[in-house]
C-alpha cells in the first residue's frame, strides 16, 4: 500500500462523508448520525495513515522530512485539520448537522489535492531555507488555525441560511432547515470557533517570525505572505472586538466570519499564486 | 486618571481601534501588491512614469511599509491602545480588588444562578462547615457576620480580568522591541571570497560600511545537491578574528547562523567563481603549496616548480562537480586526470608522488544582523499568547453563599454567584458545587 492510494481514498471517503451528512440535514435521517460520525473516524484515520506513510517513504527515499512542505503536501493537511478539529465539535456541542456544512470543506480541498494538475504530488527534498525544526512547528499551527476559520465560515453560511428561512416563515420544526440547530447555538459555536482559530493564527504567525529570524535574521520583513497573515489577523481581530465591545452578533458575524475566510484562502492559496515573496516554493 | 473631555474619549474609543485596524488591513494591501524595494527605474518600466510618480509621492514605493503615513497609522494604533487601557484598567483593577463581602444582599437575592435551601443547624456551625466543604472543592471562603447570618465569599480566576490588558501591553512590547531593533540594531550583508576575511559589512538600505570590531573569514565554501539536482546544504565555514587572533569557528548553513557579541551572520547566498584552489603535497618532503588559479591558464608554483592548472570542468551551471587536471614535475609526460570538486588523489610520477586537490572559488554571502530588540519583541510574543489564552478561555468565578438565622437556631442558605465569562459552564459547575456542600 501506498500513502498516495490511502490519500485518493480519503477523498472519496470524504465525499461519502458529506452525503452522509446531508441526508442527516436534509431527510432528517436519524438512524444515520452514528453511522456518518464512525464513518468520518475511519476516513480521518485512512487518512492519518496515508499522511504517516507519506513521511515514511521520505525516509526510505534518503529524504526523510515532514509531510508539511508543498501545495499538495499542505491541502492534505488542511483537510485532515478540518475533519480532526469538526468531529472535537460535534462531541463538544453534540450536533451533526454542523458536518453537512464543514466535512465538504476537507472533501473540496482533498479533490482539489487530487485531481489539480496545477500541483505536484511527489516526495521532493527540502531546500535547505525549509530545513529546520520550526517548519513542523510554524505548519500545523498555522493550519489548525485556518481549518478552525474554514469551520467557522461553514457556521456562517449555516447560520445565513437558517435566518432567511426564519425572516420568510415562523419556525417550524417540520421544515427542511428545522434540523439545524438555533440561530442563538450556531451564533455561539461560529465565535468560539472563531476566538480558538485566533489563538492558533496568533501562534502560527509568532512560530514564523522565530523562525524566519533564525534563517534571515529578521522577524518580519513584510513579505505578502507575511503582510497578508497580518490583515487576516487585523480582521479577525476587528471581528471579535465588535463582538465582545459592541456586542456583535448573528448575520453580521455570519458575514464576517465569511470574509474572513476568505483573507485566510487567500493568505494560504492566493499569495503563492498572484503574489512574488520569501513564501513561493509553498506554489509547487 | 479618566478625564471627562472629548479628546480622551476619542483616543480611549473602541471604534478608533476598530477604524485603524480597518485602515492598517486596507492599506497593508497596497504593498503587498505593488512590488516593494525595487529601484525607481524598474518601476518607471513596470507602471509609466506618471503611475510610478504618483506612487512614489504616495509613498506606496519603494517601502510603504516604513512610510511617515503607514508608520503614523501603527503609531495611532499604540496610542489608541496605551489610552483604552488607561481608560479601563482602573475599573477592571477595582472589580478584581473589590470587597466581596460588602455586597448587598438584595443584589445576592437578583443574582442568577443561585440555589437554596435549608439547615437544623445555626448558622455558625453551618457557615464553618460550608467553609470546610467549599475549601476541599478548591474554593478558599472568606467570612464575615451580617445583618441576620453570615456571608461567605469565594472567588476563581480574579486576575484572569487582566487578560485582554495583557495582550494589549504585548503588542507596545513587540512594538518596542522592533524599535529597539531599528535604533540600535542594523542589518546588512557581506559576499565574502574564500580565504578572505572582512571586518565591515553593508548595510541594506544605504550600503554604507558597518564596522564590526572584529574580522570574519570565510575559509570555505560548499553547496552539496540532491540527486535530482535541488540544492541540498549551503555551508561556510567562518573563523572569526580578533586583533588577529582566532576565537571562533563554525561551519554555518541556512538556519544554522554563527554569533558573535551580538552580531548574527546568516547563511544567504554564494556566487561561484571561474577560479580554483589548487593545493599540491609532495608526498616525500611533505611540502604543501596552494594557488588560486584561473580556468585553462598554467600556474607554476614557486618554491618547488611544479606546473598544473585546469584544463577542463563539468558542472551544473555554474557549479563545476569534477574537473580535468593537467600537472607536470617536468620528469617524463604530464599527468592529465579527473578530479571531482574538492576531492583529494595521488599522483604517481616517476621519481615521486604527490598529492593534488582541487576547488572551485565561491565568495559565501552572508546576511548580518546586530538586532538587540528580539528579545523583546520575544517576550511580547509570549506575554501575547498567555493573555490570550487567560483572555478567551479563563475567567472570574465569584460565589456568595448567605446563612440566615431563621426561628429555633436554624439556617436558610442563599447560594448566588456569577462569572465574566462561559456562563452556561460556570452555571453546572454552581449546580454541581450546591448537590456537593447542601448536604451540610
Amino acid at each position: 500500500m501506498e500513502s498516495s492510494q490511502l490519500i485518493g481514498i480519503t477523498t472519496f471517503t470524504y465525499l461519502f462523508s458529506t452525503i452522509l451528512y446531508a441526508a442527516i440535514f436534509i431527510f432528517k435521517a436519524k438512524r444515520l448520525e452514528t453511522t456518518a460520525t464512525i464513518f468520518t473516524v475511519i476516513a480521518l484515520l485512512i487518512q492519518t495513515a496515508g499522511i504517516g506513510l507519506r513521511w515514511m517513504e521520505s525516509y526510505q527515499m534518503g529524504i526523510g522530512r515532514a509531510p508539511l512542505t508543498n501545495m499538495y503536501e499542505s491541502v492534505v493537511f488542511f483537510a485532515w485539520t478540518i475533519i480532526f478539529i469538526y468531529l472535537i465539535i460535534e462531541w463538544r456541542f453534540k450536533t451533526r448537522v454542523i458536518g453537512a456544512f464543514a466535512v465538504p470543506f476537507a472533501f473540496l480541498a482533498m479533490a482539489y489535492a487530487s485531481f489539480s494538475s496545477e500541483i505536484t504530488k511527489e516526495i521532493s527534498p527540502l531546500i535547505p531555507a525549509l530545513q529546520s525544526n520550526w517548519l513542523i512547528a510554524h505548519v500545523v499551527t498555522c493550519f489548525i488555525g485556518y481549518a478552525a476559520f474554514a469551520i467557522a465560515a461553514a457556521l456562517g453560511i449555516m447560520y445565513l441560511i437558517k435566518n432567511t428561512s426564519e425572516t420568510r416563515q415562523s419556525t417550524n420544526d417540520t421544515t427542511l432547515l428545522g434540523s439545524l440547530p438555533p440561530l442563538k447555538v450556531i451564533d455561539d459555536i461560529t465565535h468560539k470557533t472563531m476566538v480558538f482559530g485566533f489563538l492558533w493564527l496568533s501562534i502560527g504567525i509568532i512560530t514564523g517570525a522565530i523562525w524566519a529570524n533564525s534563517a534571515w535574521g529578521t522577524y518580519w520583513s513584510w513579505d505578502p505572505k507575511e503582510t497578508w497573515s497580518l490583515i487576516t489577523w487585523f480582521f479577525y481581530a476587528i471581528t471579535l472586538h465588535a463582538r465582545y465591545t459592541r456586542g456583535w452578533g448573528g448575520t453580521r458575524i455570519a458575514w464576517l466570519a465569511l470574509i474572513g475566510f476568505i483573507s485566510v484562502l487567500f493568505t494560504y492559496y492566493g499569495v503563492n499564486f498572484l503574489l512574488s515573496g520569501l513564501h513561493s516554493y509553498g506554489a509547487n | 486618571m479618566k478625564n471627562n473631555n472629548s479628546i480622551w474619549d476619542f483616543f480611549a474609543s473602541v471604534k478608533l481601534a476598530l477604524s485603524t485596524l480597518f485602515l492598517l488591513s486596507i492599506t497593508s494591501i497596497i504593498g503587498t501588491i505593488i512590488p516593494q524595494k525595487e529601484t525607481a527605474q524598474q518601476y518607471i518600466e513596470r507602471y509609466g512614469e506618471a503611475t510610478a510618480n504618483l506612487f512614489q509621492i504616495l509613498s506606496f514605493t519603494p517601502d510603504m511599509y516604513s512610510s511617515v503615513w503607514f508608520q503614523s497609522l501603527l503609531g495611532l494604533l499604540c496610542f489608541n491602545i496605551i489610552i483604552c487601557s488607561l481608560d479601563r484598567f482602573p475599573g477592571v483593577w477595582r472589580q478584581i480588588k473589590a470587597d466581596n463581602l460588602n455586597t448587598p444582599l438584595n443584589r445576592l437575592e437578583k443574582m442568577t444562578p443561585q440555589h437554596q435551601w435549608q439547615s437544623h443547624n445555626p448558622p455558625e456551625s453551618v457557615a464553618s462547615s460550608l467553609k470546610s466543604s467549599l475549601n476541599t472543592s478548591g474554593w478558599k471562603a472568606e467570612e464575615r457576620t451580617v445583618d441576620n447570618g453570615i456571608l461567605l465569599f469565594a472567588q476563581k480566576g480574579a486576575m484572569t480580568r487582566t487578560g485582554v490588558y495583557i495582550v494589549h501591553a504585548s503588542i507596545l512590547v513587540i512594538f518596542i522591541g522592533a524599535i529597539i531593533g531599528s535604533a540600535l540594531g542594523f542589518k546588512g550583508s557581506v559576499m565574502l571570497p574564500e580565504t578572505r576575511a572582512t571586518d565591515k559589512i553593508y548595510t541594506f538600505d544605504t550600503q554604507t560600511p558597518v564596522a564590526l570590531g572584529f574580522e570574519v573569514r570565510c575559509d570555505r565554501f560548499n553547496i552539496e545537491f540532491y540527486d535530482n539536482g535541488m540544492p541540498k546544504s549551503y555551508r561556510s565555514q567562518l573563523t572569526v578574528l580578533e586583533n588577529g587572533k582566532v576565537v571562533k569557528e563554525k561551519a554555518i548553513v541556512v538556519n544554522d547562523p554563527l554569533v558573535h557579541k551580538g552580531i548574527t551572520f546568516y547563511q544567504s547566498s554564494y556566487q561561484p567563481y571561474q577560479e580554483f584552489m589548487l593545493t599540491i603535497t609532495n608526498k616525500k618532503t611533505g611540502v604543501s603549496e596552494t594557488a588560486i588559479v584561473s580556468y585553462q591558464e598554467q600556474h607554476s608554483f614557486k618554491e618547488s616548480g611544479l606546473r598544473s592548472g585546469i584544463i577542463n570542468a563539468e558542472g551544473r551551471g555554474e557549479n563545476i562537480s569534477r574537473m580535468k587536471i593537467w600537472f607536470t614535475d617536468d620528469k617524463g609526460e604530464p599527468s592529465l586526470f579527473w578530479l571531482d570538486d574538492g576531492e583529494q588523489v595521488t599522483v604517481e610520477r616517476t621519481t615521486n608522488n604527490y598529492t593534488v586537490s582541487a576547488k572551485q572559488m565561491y565568495a559565501t554571502g552572508l546576511q548580518v544582523a546586530k538586532d538587540p530588540g528580539v528579545w523583546t519583541v520575544y517576550t511580547g510574543c509570549f506575554m501575547m499568547i498567555l493573555g490570550l489564552i487567560v483572555a478567551f478561555f479563563m475567567s472570574h468565578q465569584r460565589i456568595w453563599l448567605y446563612i440566615r438565622e431563621e426561628e429555633d437556631n436554624t439556617s436558610s442558605i442563599l447560594m448566588a454567584g456569577n462569572a465574566n465569562k462561559n456562563k452556561a459552564g460556570f452555571e453546572s459547575t454552581l449546580q454541581a458545587l450546591a448537590e456537593r456542600i447542601n448536604k451540610v
